[in-house]
C-alpha cells in the first residue's frame, strides 16, 4: 500500500508540475503583457518602462523558474491589476467558491441518488426513461444556459431570488443548481449500474428470502454498497466544481475563485492567473489522489494490479 | 465575454426580454429606498481615478472628486470649479485663483496645498501613474499663496484646461500624503457631490449625497439619497438585474436587446452619442502584409465601397453620425471643412481597383477587436467590389501589437479620447508618428505638430484643418461614424445622456 501512495504521489507532484508549465506556457503566449498592462494611449516607451519593471523582457524559462521559486517559499507575488498581494486576494475569493462547489455536489448527490435508486428499482420501465431523460438534459445542457433560464423563471418571472449577487444564502441558490444538475447525471448513472449489480447479487436474494422489507433490502444492503464508488467520484467532482465555477461566478457575479480568474484573464493579472492555476490544480490533483488512494484501500484488486 | 456562446447568450437575452414582456412590470429597485443602483460590466483595478484607465474609472472619479475647472456637457465652455478663474500667464504657465471655503469629506480644506500636492505627485513618474498621457504634460504646480496656484506645462500645451477639466482631480493633501494611492483606494476621500460610504473592490461601491457640497460648484448636490455601483461582469445578468427590478439604470447595450428592452413596461431605453470615433486604419508602411494600400486608388476604392449611411442607420443605431474626418466633431480644431467626401459608388470603387491594377479585387487581413458586426458589416461591402478580407477577431492590446509591429494592414479601430473635447487627443495619436502610425506623412504631422504647440486658438485650428484635409484627400484613413451608447434605465429615472460617456449621476432624479 506504501509503494502504491508513493507512486501515485510522485505522479501527482509530475502531473501539477506539468500543469504549471503549460498554464504559463499559454498565458505567455496570449499576448504581450505589458502593452495590455500600459492601456489604450500608452507611448512606446511607457510600454518599454511597464515590461522592465515587471521582468517581462527576461527570456521565458527565467520567468518562470523564478515565479516558481517565489511560489514554493510562499510568495505568491503581487496583483498587478489591484496592486494587492495575490496570496491573501486568492485566499479571500476561496470561502466563496468552496461553498458554491460543496453546495452543488450535495445538491447533485440530492438529486442523483434517489433518482440513481429508482431508475434500477424499475429498470427499463417509463421511471427509469424519465430518469435518463433527466440526466441526458442534465448534461446536453451548457450550464451558462441552464443558468440563464433559472434567471428566467426564478428571478424574473417569479422574483423569488436574487439575480446576482453573494449577499445571502438565496444569492446561491440558483448558481448551485445550474452547477449540481450539469454534474448529477454521471452520479446517477453510476448509482444505477452500482444498484443494478448489486440488486442481482446473491446476498440481495438471501436478503429478500429471509423477508427483510423492501426499504431495507434497498436502503441497508444494496444502496451501501452501490455507493462507494460514488465517494471517490465525489472527490474528483469537487475539483471540477471549483475549477469549473469561473463561467457560473461570472454570470452570477459572484465574488469567488472563478470570477477572479475571469478578471485576471481579462486584465492579464499573471501572478493571480498563474496562482489560481496552480492553486486549483493542487486541489484536483490532492483530490484524486485521495480518491485512488480511497478506492485501493477499499479494493484491494487496485492496489496489486 | 465566453465567444463561442454569445450567440446563444444573445438568443437568451432575447428570452429574457420577451418573459419580462409577458409577466408585466418589473418592481421598483431604488425610488423606494432612495437609493439609485447602476451596474457596470468591469472593475476598476482602483477608485483612485489616477490609478485605473478604464471608463467606469472616469465615472467614479468624477462623482467622488472635484476638477479645478469644469465644461459644461451642453454649450462645451469651460467654468470654474475648485478655480474660481484662471489666466493663461504664457505659453507654459496658468495661474489660478482657487474657490474658499470648500471641504473635503473627511474634513480637511481645500486650498492651494491639495492642488500642489496631488500634481506634482501624479507628475512624479516615480509615483507610477497608471494614466500617464493625463499627466505627463504637468511640470509642475506651485503655491502663490493659499488660495493661488500657478502650474507649469512641459512644453506648449494648449489642451491643458480640458485635462483639468477631466481626469486630473485633486486630492486632498494631508489625507493622501498619509493614505497614498493604496488607502485612497481602500477610503477614498474627495470633494466630490458623493461621499463613499463603502467601498468592496471588484465588488461594489456605495456612495452617499455630500449634503455640504457647496453651493457654487458647476455639479450640484444630488438629487437623490444614495448610489451603489455594482460590477456584474455579463452583460445578460445585467440586462436579467433590470428587468427583475434589481438595477436601475444599465449602459452599453447591444442595439437589439435595447431596441427589445424598449417595449417593456416600466423600462426606458435613452441613447445618446459618445465621442468615440470609428475608422479604419490602413497601412501605407513598407513590408506591410497588403502593399495594395500603398496605391492612393485601393484606398479611394475603399473609401467608396462602404456604404457608411446604411450601416449607421441599420447596424450602429441611433446617436451615431458618418464622420468624413479622424476625430469627433465637437473636439477643439476638429473640422471636415474643406476634405472630400466620399459618396457609397460601389461601381466606382471597382473601377478605381481595376485602375490601380486589381480588377478581380485582392485579399487581405482585416483586424478588429469590438462592435464584431460592425466588421462583418464592412467586410461584406469589400466582398461586392472584390476586396476578400478575412477577419482577425482579438483583444484590443493584441490588436495594437500586429499594428505596431506592421502585421497589419488593414484595422477597424476605435477611437474615444479619454473623453479629451480637443483634437490633440485623437489625430495626433494615429497621424504623427507616434508607435501607432503607420502612413508616416511627414507634411500632416506637420501640421498636426503646428496645432499642437500653439496656444493660439486660430493658429490651432488653421493648422488642425490643414492636417485633416490631407488626410481625407490623400485617403490615409477611412472615418467611418460616432459610436452611440444604449442606456436602459427604470421609467422612473430622469437622465440625461452626454457624449462624452460621463454619467452624471448628481443630475438624475426620481420622477
Amino acid at each position: 500500500m506504501a509503494a502504491y501512495i508513493l507512486k501515485r504521489l510522485g505522479l501527482a507532484l509530475l502531473v501539477a508540475l506539468a500543469v504549471s508549465i503549460i498554464a504559463f506556457g499559454l498565458l505567455r503566449l496570449s499576448g504581450d503583457p505589458a502593452i495590455a498592462l500600459a492601456g489604450e494611449g500608452a507611448s512606446s516607451e511607457d510600454i518599454e518602462l511597464v515590461r522592465k519593471t515587471y521582468g517581462f523582457d527576461r527570456p521565458l524559462p527565467v520567468q518562470y523558474v523564478d515565479w516558481l521559486g517565489r511560489t514554493l517559499r510562499g510568495d505568491l507575488g503581487e496583483s498587478i491589476y489591484f496592486k494587492t498581494a495575490a496570496g491573501p486576494l486568492i485566499v479571500s475569493k476561496l470561502g466563496t467558491t468552496l461553498i458554491l462547489g460543496i453546495a452543488s455536489l450535495a445538491f447533485a448527490l440530492l438529486i442523483s441518488i434517489p433518482l440513481g435508486v429508482m431508475a434500477a428499482i424499475w429498470r427499463n420501465s417509463l421511471i427509469d426513461r424519465l430518469c435518463l431523460a433527466t440526466a441526458v438534459i442534465g448534461q446536453a445542457l451548457p450550464n451558462f444556459f441552464f443558468a440563464l433560464l433559472l434567471i428566467m423563471l426564478f428571478a424574473i418571472g417569479l422574483r423569488w431570488l436574487p439575480v446576482s449577487g453573494s449577499g445571502t444564502w438565496l444569492h446561491f441558490v440558483m448558481p448551485t443548481i445550474a452547477l449540481g444538475y450539469y454534474i448529477a447525471p454521471a452520479f446517477m448513472r453510476l448509482i444505477r449500474a452500482g444498484m443494478i449489480e448489486v440488486l442481482e447479487s446473491d446476498y440481495i436474494r438471501t436478503a429478500r428470502a429471509k423477508g427483510l422489507p423492501a426499504r431495507s433490502v434497498i436502503f441497508k444492503h444494496a444502496l451501501r454498497n452501490a455507493v462507494v464508488p460514488v465517494v471517490a467520484l465525489a472527490a474528483v467532482q469537487l475539483g471540477f466544481l471549483l475549477g469549473g465555477s469561473v463561467v457560473i461566478e461570472t454570470l452570477f457575479a459572484l465574488d469567488g475563485l472563478g470570477y477572479l480568474a475571469y478578471q485576471s484573464i481579462n486584465t492579464k493579472d499573471f501572478p493571480v492567473m498563474q496562482n489560481i492555476v496552480l492553486l486549483l490544480s493542487v486541489i484536483y490533483v490532492v483530490l484524486t489522489l485521495a480518491a485512488d488512494i480511497a478506492n485501493a484501500w477499499l479494493d484491494p484488486r487496485i492496489r496489486i494490479a | 465575454m465566453f465567444t463561442s456562446r454569445t450567440g446563444l447568450a444573445r438568443l437568451l437575452g432575447a428570452a429574457l426580454l420577451s418573459t419580462s414582456m409577458l409577466l408585466g412590470a418589473p418592481a421598483l429597485a431604488g425610488k423606494r429606498d432612495d437609493t439609485l443602483r447602476f451596474a457596470n460590466d468591469q472593475a476598476p483595478e482602483s477608485v483612485d481615478p489616477y490609478f485605473n484607465n478604464v471608463r467606469i474609472g472616469v465615472i467614479l472619479g468624477a462623482q467622488i472628486w472635484d476638477t479645478l475647472i469644469y465644461r459644461d456637457p451642453k454649450t462645451n465652455e469651460y467654468v470654474g470649479n475648485l478655480a474660481r478663474s484662471w489666466k493663461q500667464i504664457n505659453d507654459r504657465t496658468i495661474e489660478f485663483e482657487l474657490r474658499q471655503g470648500v471641504k473635503f469629506h473627511n474634513g480637511e480644506e481645500f486650498d492651494a496645498d491639495s492642488v500642489v500636492y496631488t500634481l506634482n505627485f501624479v507628475a512624479n513618474p516615480a509615483n507610477k501613474v497608471v494614466t500617464q498621457q493625463n499627466v505627463s504634460w504637468i511640470e509642475k504646480a506651485e503655491k502663490l499663496d493659499k488660495f493661488r496656484v500657478r502650474v507649469t506645462t512641459k512644453k506648449v500645451f494648449p489642451a491643458a484646461i480640458e485635462y483639468l477639466a477631466g481626469p486630473v482631480v485633486i486630492h486632498p493633501a494631508k489625507y493622501y500624503a498619509e493614505a497614498g494611492p493604496r488607502g485612497m483606494n481602500a477610503k477614498p476621500v474627495g470633494s466630490g457631490p458623493w461621499k463613499v460610504v463603502r467601498h468592496d473592490p471588484g465588488k461594489s461601491i456605495l456612495l452617499e449625497r455630500n449634503t455640504d457640497y457647496f453651493k457654487d460648484s458647476p455639479k450640484s448636490v444630488p438629487k437623490i439619497g444614495k448610489l451603489e455601483v455594482r460590477f456584474i461582469p455579463d452583460r445578460q445578468t445585467q440586462m436579467a438585474e433590470v428587468l427583475s427590478g434589481g438595477m436601475d439604470l444599465i449602459m452599453n447595450v447591444a442595439k437589439d436587446q435595447a431596441d427589445q428592452a424598449g417595449k417593456v413596461p416600466n423600462l426606458q431605453v435613452v441613447s445618446g452619442e459618445t465621442m468615440r470615433i470609428v475608422f479604419l486604419q490602413m497601412n501605407t508602411l513598407d513590408g506591410a502584409p497588403a502593399p495594395q494600400f500603398k496605391d492612393i486608388r485601393v484606398r479611394k476604392a475603399i473609401l467608396h465601397a462602404i456604404d457608411r449611411e446604411a450601416i449607421t442607420k441599420n447596424i450602429v443605431g441611433a446617436g451615431s453620425r458618418v464622420l468624413h474626418t479622424v476625430c469627433f466633431p465637437s473636439q477643439f480644431g476638429c473640422t471636415d471643412e474643406g476634405a472630400p467626401r466620399y459618396a457609397y459608388d460601389p461601381g466606382l470603387a471597382k473601377k478605381l481597383l481595376a485602375e490601380a491594377g486589381f480588377p478581380n479585387g485582392f485579399e487581405t487581413e482585416i483586424h478588429a477587436y469590438r462592435e464584431r458586426n460592425q466588421t462583418e458589416a464592412i467586410i461584406g461591402n469589400l466582398q461586392a467590389v472584390g476586396i476578400r478580407a478575412k477577419l482577425n477577431f482579438s483583444q484590443y492590446a493584441a490588436m495594437r501589437e500586429q499594428v505596431r509591429a506592421n502585421k497589419s494592414s488593414l484595422s477597424h479601430q476605435t477611437w474615444g479620447s479619454f473623453s479629451v473635447n480637443d483634437v490633440s487627443a485623437s489625430t495626433p495619436v494615429y497621424f504623427a508618428f507616434g508607435a501607432d502610425d503607420i502612413t508616416r506623412d511627414a507634411e500632416v504631422r506637420d501640421a498636426l505638430n503646428r496645432g499642437d504647440n500653439s496656444v493660439d486658438p486660430n493658429v490651432r485650428k488653421t493648422a488642425y484643418r490643414t492636417a485633416l484635409r490631407m488626410i481625407a484627400e490623400r485617403a490615409h484613413a477611412i472615418p467611418l461614424w460616432s459610436l452611440p451608447v444604449y442606456y436602459v434605465a427604470s421609467k422612473d429615472l430622469n437622465f440625461t445622456p452626454y457624449p462624452d460617456e460621463m454619467v452624471r449621476f448628481w443630475e438624475m432624479s426620481w420622477k
